[in-house]
């Protein structure tokens, strides 16, 4: 009898990547047919056209000037920039205190790059941002340890923009979860208090909301208690905020099978104790990727304060340009800020893609 | 005995959410005890009586019809006009220029994709209103004076004052013709299997059949009916032009604006759409003999579209409020007359309650607009 060997066949079978297509020469590709060449020939015409812009922005543009009336001639005035750049990054803060700001955004640049790493998440990482926060606006304000007080209405520039966008997502989280969970309840009175607050706020245009603060809240308060325009625009953007999070987070609670309750229910694990400890977490987790996309939004967001006249980036950038020496130099400045709010809005979206293959390749943890 | 009632858990989740009902309604009668106080000591007088007054404020441009003598109550509907108005229009705008960003995207052709992917990327990741500043400064900075007017088309000017473009001038019989030949080709088209059967050139050459349709109908009606439209183009006159159409530099900064910046969240929603569905379809059409502008309008479209309706229509919505923006450029949509309203009367309570309940109106008429149209397209499965 003789012994049949099949390892050495089995061993063949191996997975194989399928053979990459053949590369096509540039020539083909470009005007191997009319579609392609007619692509071809309009986007390049669209790219031809772009050309003065790119003069009036790097070939023409002057990059230094002692003498601000001739930085107008053709191009860009990038002078400008350069010398208004303090002004536009922490708008009226007291010149002498604005290590202050620049350590809040040391902090908050520290911090999120901490946060970056899906292992380092839980409860001593949101412990830290707490106390980060609180050590931002005492570095802020100031008026203890020696630090010179500064009030909200000179505080401006990118730390407002910054601090605007984490307190109002920071903030607007708790209240989330806790209307998603109310949107998601069995019982009718909760289930249509949450619909009516998410689908109300979700139904205004965030001017509304910031006219409804700045203008109405003082009406809605008591006679002594008074808020400054920047906490009321905080709180107008955290309402805001809160109700776009819990859809997300809504979407996440969908996600989550009902199995999972049904085990704790088994198991006798009390209502609200399955909520907090089993669904949540999972809920949270699945829609990470999309709260990265919330943040933008309101990154995005916050420029809108300048309607209500809160000294954002956008304001003090505006701001800056109204500077008579200079040639009315708006469309620089607005460059300027758009490529800083790129930036930002850039490397989120990219840290929240990078996440969503982490999700799709493993578990967090 | 008590603590039987308490355990009960239907006791329990009612007594729970009555609390949250009473919790709820005393915030509310709180904040309206507070606001009556407040109003009281400041004098105000709560009411919509001052909607008849007149406005006694100019609006710069308008759809509607408005002139200071005017009420403030037109001075509303002005507002609510100019709103819908660029709503409309940057919605329409933005969808096809989005359509023309999501294909390029998808194109095979790498310098096409490479520029719409650029587009997007760099268009979505900047606020909305700084967009609307930019192109508003350009427009009043960099453009000339009207004298020197940019001329980069025959019949468009730009200038610091404005965009003239030519205008098409119609009278109402021109208007009755253009709706007559909208019905009569539209009602044509849809008989037609009636009068010539299926199968005919006009199904091989569907195209071609409907433009000469049209032109048909166009002229028949024309010749008929013998209406009067003018194209007319700006002319420079002393200092400023005549003739043609002006489009305001807020009005121009705020179009361009807002449909770039939409038009790349639609392109994106288009292009994810389309990706969506799955490669097997595509396959499917060409192993079924289809070709491949077939396969793309017969299959590949109508199984997109149910997965664009949803994300097309917060992307209408956001876009309708996003044209509360306009403010910060000085065009007059609601927003802008609201905030003159508030500073003329101190109506403030009125003025935004007014404001949030005109959104809030149009946003669940576009919902359920959307939520239609959705009914409309939806999978119909054989169960």
């Amino acid at each position: 009898m003789t012994v049949i060997d099949l390892a050495p066949t089995v061993a063949h079978i191996e997975p194989s990547a399928p053979p990459r297509p053949p590369r096509k020469p540039i020539l083909q590709l470009f005007f191997g047919d009319v579609m392609a060449s007619v692509l071809t020939v309009t986007t390049g015409f669209l790219l031809i056209l772009m050309i003065p812009a790119l003069n009036w922005a790097v070939l023409d543009a002057v990059w230094a000037t002692d003498d601000p009336s001739t930085c107008r001639d053709r191009g860009a005035c990038w002078a400008f920039i350069a010398a208004k750049f303090r002004f536009i990054i922490f708008g009226v803060y007291p010149p002498d205190e604005q290590w202050r700001p620049l350590l809040v955004m040391g902090l908050i640049l520290a911090m999120a790059l901490v946060s970056l790493s899906p292992r380092l998440w839980g409860q001593r990482l949101i412990a830290a941002w707490i106390a980060s926060v609180a050590v931002m606006l005492t570095l802020m304000w100031g008026g203890v340890l020696g630090l010179t007080p500064v009030p909200t209405s000179s505080w401006g520039g990118l730390p407002v923009t910054l601090l605007l966008a984490l307190l109002s997502l920071g903030l607007g989280l708790p209240f989330a979860v806790f209307l998603a969970l109310g949107r998601r309840s069995s019982l009718p009175i909760p289930r249509m208090l949450s619909l009516m607050t998410i689908e109300l706020v979700r139904g205004l245009p965030l001017v509304g909301l910031l006219f409804v603060a700045s203008i109405l809240l003082p009406l809605l308060l008591p006679a002594g208690w008074s808020i400054d325009k920047l906490g009321r625009t905080l709180a107008a953007l955290t309402v805001f905020a809160a109700a776009y999070l819990a859809e997300v987070i809504r979407g996440g609670l969908q996600g989550v099978s009902a199995g999972q309750i049904e085990a704790a229910k088994a198991l006798g694990i009390p209502g609200w104790k399955a909520v907090w400890h089993i669904v949540l977490p999972q809920a949270l987790q699945k829609v990470i990727p999309p709260l990265t996309n919330t943040a933008i939004v309101m990154v995005k967001n916050t420029s809108l304060v300048l309607i209500v006249g809160v000294f954002d980036m956008l304001s003090a950038a505006r701001v800056a340009a109204t500077d008579p020496v200079w040639p009315a130099p708006y469309v620089e400045s607005y460059v300027f800020v758009a490529l800083i709010y790129f930036l930002i809005c850039f490397g989120i979206s990219n840290y929240s893609r990078w996440l969503e293959i982490r999700v799709q390749s493993r578990s967090y943890r | 005995m008590i603590s039987a009632v308490l355990d009960n858990r239907r006791f329990r989740s009612w007594g729970g959410q009555i609390l949250l009902l009473g919790g709820f309604a005393a915030l509310l009668l709180w904040l309206v005890n507070n606001t009556v106080t407040n109003l009281d000591a400041r004098g105000i007088k709560v009411g919509f009586d001052f909607l008849w007054r007149q406005a006694n404020f100019p609006i710069s441009e308008s759809v509607l019809p408005y002139n200071p003598s005017d009420t403030f109550l037109w001075a509303y509907v002005t507002g609510v006009g100019n709103t819908l108005a660029i709503s409309v229009l940057a919605i329409f705008l933005s969808t096809a220029l989005g359509l023309l960003v999501g294909l390029a995207r998808r194109s095979k052709h790498p310098l096409t994709s490479g520029v719409a992917g650029v587009f997007v990327t760099t268009m979505r990741n900047m606020p909305l209103i700084v967009h609307l500043l930019f192109w508003y400064a350009l427009a009043t900075t960099a453009l000339p004076a009207p004298r020197e007017a940019y001329n980069p088309l025959p019949g468009v000017f730009l200038s610091l004052r404005g965009f003239y473009i030519p205008a098409l001038e119609l009278d109402a019989t021109a208007w009755v013709v253009i709706c007559l030949v909208i019905a009569v080709t539209w009602g044509a088209w849809r008989l037609r299997h009636h009068v010539f059967g299926t199968g005919r050139w006009h199904d091989r050459h569907p195209v071609l059949a409907l433009s000469g349709l049209t032109a048909a109908v166009s002229l028949g009606a024309a010749l008929l009916l013998q209406p009067d439209a003018v194209v007319s183009f700006p002319e420079m006159r002393g200092f400023n032009f005549t003739g043609g159409l002006r489009l305001s530099p807020e009005f121009a900064a705020l179009m361009l604006g807002l449909v770039i910046y939409t038009s790349a969240f639609i392109g994106e929603i288009i292009r994810g759409g389309i990706d969506a569905v799955s490669i097997g379809q595509w396959e499917a059409g060409r192993a079924i003999g289809l070709s491949e502008r077939h396969t793309l309008t017969k299959i590949i479209i109508p199984q997109a579209l149910r997965i664009i309706i949803p994300p097309m229509t917060s992307q209408y919505l956001s876009t309708v409020k996003n044209t509360t923006l306009a403010l910060a450029v000085g065009y007059p949509e609601l927003g802008l007359v609201v905030g003159t309203v508030i500073n003329q009367t101190g109506q403030a309570i009125e003025s935004i309650g007014l404001l949030l309940g005109i959104f809030l109106t149009i946003s669940i008429a576009v919902s359920l607009f959307m939520n239609w149209y959705n009914a409309h397209v939806a999978l119909v499965e054989a169960r």
